[in-house]
């Protein structure tokens, strides 16, 4: 009778694993390669030291004053002791207490949105947080004092600008959504206009317009805050892309949801509402936050027509007197504050993503 | 009557009246109230406004141009200005974001990983932000003009602007010029016909090889043949600033250099994802039936990979055009800044001037739209 020994597993052969391994299959496999990864780790050399040497080793954080930056790398100094301007524009120091609270209730509705299950009570607690950030930050009620939009500013006021594009163009965006994958001829018509003259132009010219043509629109007397024209001019803008994006959802809808939802005896309104739009948005939320990041984006072009968002604040900070030759540490840092809120929603619309493409299959 | 109103049609054609009655009365209250604003304020009305005298001065015309030109004029040299950004952005930033979005997918991790960390960083930075990054910060701390950094004794880099020789227009310049653009257009055709002969024949040409070849004999014979007198007028201090050569001022500059950077991101992007949408049964095939992977990549994944990629780059492309009007916050003389600027201000006729400033994207955006239009009915699986 044949004994069969068992035979141990032998390790894998030294040249297919390993660090050396690695090396060369992922850096120097071909010629062409090689000269690629040296060519790459020149250039970090080139970039990374000079930037850490300026940013860190040469620079200076500690201190108060200009006299405090002494090093040859940055000068953060400048960045603290400007950090209220970056953060508030010139809200009153005393009164940001009530930016922080609204900062705060955000994240508790946030949290309450956890244990809600159902939309409508979501919408109410939504519609009512935002109007009590209007009072919270504006003022003029229940005894706090009023702040005139004109004294907002930095990322507060680029906050501002992007969530009150975002909230108000959603609403206008379905509405048009709908209206562009209507069978009545002139809704759908009226709505493809809309959305495609706004995707034409410029947003600038948009702004433009709504600071320079829309006060032409209403009767004397009534005039317009310069925040508010800017929202309008962004709200109006929006609406278009959100609209797309939307529509884009909707056409993922198989027609039988809606032949469902017409069998069932729904009329139109309860079709759309509690059938095909819950499930377009499902499907559009990616797109939907990575419109998010584009308005995010685009706030800074309100600084042309005169408010002092966050990218406003280093020319404002920059050409103070005292602190004359600092801009650069102050795009820097504006740059980092919008790196970071933008690529981390970008992070979280490609979560979202993979998370919708397994429910699909 | 009620009863009526539950007919689906009947329901359709009322809310559609309604529709146009709410919105010709709201056209009609804002249209009251202008008129009645602009007679209170004293605003002219009409285009008459165009032939007057502009008055100020425009740095940066591709055109002859100054104070004593009129608005017209004004509205032309800003309009030629958006479409030379727009054309040299198009080109630069479709050449990164080609080679970015190759280098994204290649097999080597580093070259990988630092191309999706460019892609990663640039695009999640506004836009405005990087174009005054390199207007203020970049090219503000260049050196003065008198300690210029200096290319071969011809090309001077400084805090005004970019310096180059520039070849005078004499005969032998434009004869080589035109015989650069007449290779070009003698090699599409001769690809077209090696195309046909390929078909037919299975006959090769090495179109590649002939057109290089005729790229650089051609331009050596013109120059020959067309007096062979290049003359080049060198940019030289005088003063405190240069003078002659070919100037780049540094709001060209940072705008170019920031929408070239952040549009590769997004055409890189889109050239991955058309590469990417291939599946690997394609290559395999092409494998199996003997194309060498040249071929393969010729003929079976770039003509699949390009019909995904075009659609997202044509609207970068539109993009492009119309970021190139943020120049108006460093003052590079387009369209949105000479004249939503600075003719604005002097004009005051706000209604008239966006008007015409928007009708002029809102062209391209209809012009670009029927081309992409056009480019996807062409491009369409042809089935049988």
């Amino acid at each position: 009778m044949a004994v069969y020994n068992k035979v141990e597993t032998r390790e894998a052969p030294s040249n297919s694993k390993g660090m050396v391994y690695w090396l060369r299959a992922n850096l120097f496999s071909t010629p062409l390669n090689s000269a690629m990864t040296i060519l790459g780790i020149a250039f970090l050399f080139w970039v990374i030291p000079p930037f850490i040497k300026w940013s860190i080793i040469d620079a200076n954080f500690a201190g108060s004053t200009r006299a405090d930056c002494t090093g040859d790398g940055a000068c953060w100094v400048f960045v603290r002791a400007k950090m209220d301007m970056f953060m508030y524009g010139f809200y009153p120091e005393v009164e940001r207490w009530r930016i922080h609270l609204t900062y705060a209730l955000f994240f508790v509705v946030i949290a309450s949105f956890k244990y809600l299950k159902q939309a409508m009570p979501k919408i109410i607690i939504a519609i009512i947080y935002f109007i009590i950030a209007f009072i919270l930050i504006r003022g003029g009620f229940f005894g706090l004092e009023t702040i005139d939009t004109n004294k907002w500013g930095g990322l507060m006021l680029t906050i501002v600008v992007s969530s009150v594009g975002i909230v108000c163009s959603f609403p206008l965006g379905i509405i048009l959504a709908f209206g562009r994958a209507s069978k009545l001829p002139i809704i759908k018509s009226v709505s493809v206009t809309y959305i495609e003259f706004i995707r034409g132009v410029p947003l600038i010219t948009i702004l433009f317009m709504s600071s320079v043509i829309l006060p032409l629109f209403f009767p004397e007397g009534v005039t317009f805050d310069k925040l508010l024209r800017a929202l309008i001019g962004i709200t109006l803008f929006q609406a278009a892309y959100i609209a797309e994006v939307i529509r884009g959802g909707l056409q993922s809808i198989p027609s039988g949801q809606y032949e469902a939802a017409d069998a069932v005896g729904l009329s139109y309104w309860q079709k759309m509402l509690l059938v095909i739009l819950p499930q377009a948005l499902k499907v559009a939320i990616p797109n939907l936050v990575g419109s998010f990041i584009a308005l995010f984006q685009d706030t800074t072009l309100v600084l042309i027509i005169g408010l002092f968002d966050l990218l406003a604040m280093v020319q404002v900070t920059g050409s103070d007197s005292h602190w004359l030759g600092f801009e650069t540490e102050g795009y820097v840092f504006v740059t980092l504050i919008f790196w970071v809120f933008c690529y981390s929603m970008s992070v979280y619309s490609k979560s979202l993503e993979k998370r919708f493409n397994t429910n699909l299959k | 009557m009620f009863a009526l109103l539950r007919d689906r049609k009947v329901r359709g054609i009322l809310f559609q009246l309604l529709t146009i009655i709410g919105l010709v009365a709201f056209l009609w209250y804002i249209g009251t109230n202008t008129v009645h604003n602009i007679e209170q304020r004293g605003i002219r009305t009409g285009f008459g406004f165009l032939t007057g005298t502009s008055g100020f001065a425009i740095n940066d015309s591709p055109i002859a141009y100054n104070e004593t030109y009129t608005y017209w004029r004004v509205f032309f040299v800003g309009l030629l200005n958006t479409i030379i950004i727009s054309v040299i952005v198009i080109f630069l930033s479709s050449i990164l974001g080609l080679i970015i979005g190759v280098l994204r997918l290649s097999n080597n991790w580093l070259i990988a990983k630092l191309s999706s960390a460019y892609i990663d960083i640039f695009r999640n930075i506004p836009i405005l932000l990087q174009i005054l990054f390199w207007y203020n910060v970049v090219l503000a701390t260049l050196p003065s003009p008198r300690k210029s950094i200096e290319l071969f004794g011809s090309i001077f880099i400084n805090n005004r602007g970019f310096y180059v020789p520039k070849p005078d227009m004499n005969s032998t310049t434009i004869g080589v010029m035109v015989s650069v653009a007449f290779v070009f257009v003698f090699v599409f055709f001769l690809n077209r016909w090696a195309n046909k002969r390929h078909e037919e024949t299975g006959e090769d040409f090495p179109v590649l090889y002939t057109g290089l070849g005729l790229l650089v004999v051609v331009p050596i014979a013109a120059y020959f043949i067309f007096g062979a007198n290049f003359n080049f007028s060198y940019p030289h201090l005088r003063g405190f600033n240069f003078t002659g050569g070919k100037t780049f001022y540094p709001e060209f500059l940072a705008l170019t250099f920031a929408l070239t950077i952040y549009t590769a991101t997004f055409i890189a992007e889109a050239v991955r994802s058309g590469i990417e949408a291939v599946s690997k049964g394609q290559k395999e095939a092409a494998a199996s039936i003997g194309l060498s992977s040249y071929q393969a990549l010729k003929l079976v994944v770039l003509p699949q990979a390009i019909r995904i990629a075009i659609p997202p780059t044509i609207n970068q492309y539109l993009n492009i055009v119309k970021n190139s009007s943020l120049a108006t916050a460093i003052g590079y003389p387009e369209l949105v800044t000479v004249f939503a600027g600075t003719t604005l201000n002097q004009v005051g006729q706000a209604i008239e001037i966006i008007s015409m400033t928007m009708l002029v994207y809102l062209v391209v955006s209809l012009v670009v739209s029927a081309l992409l239009n056009w480019i996807n009915f062409k491009m369409k699986i042809k089935e049988r």
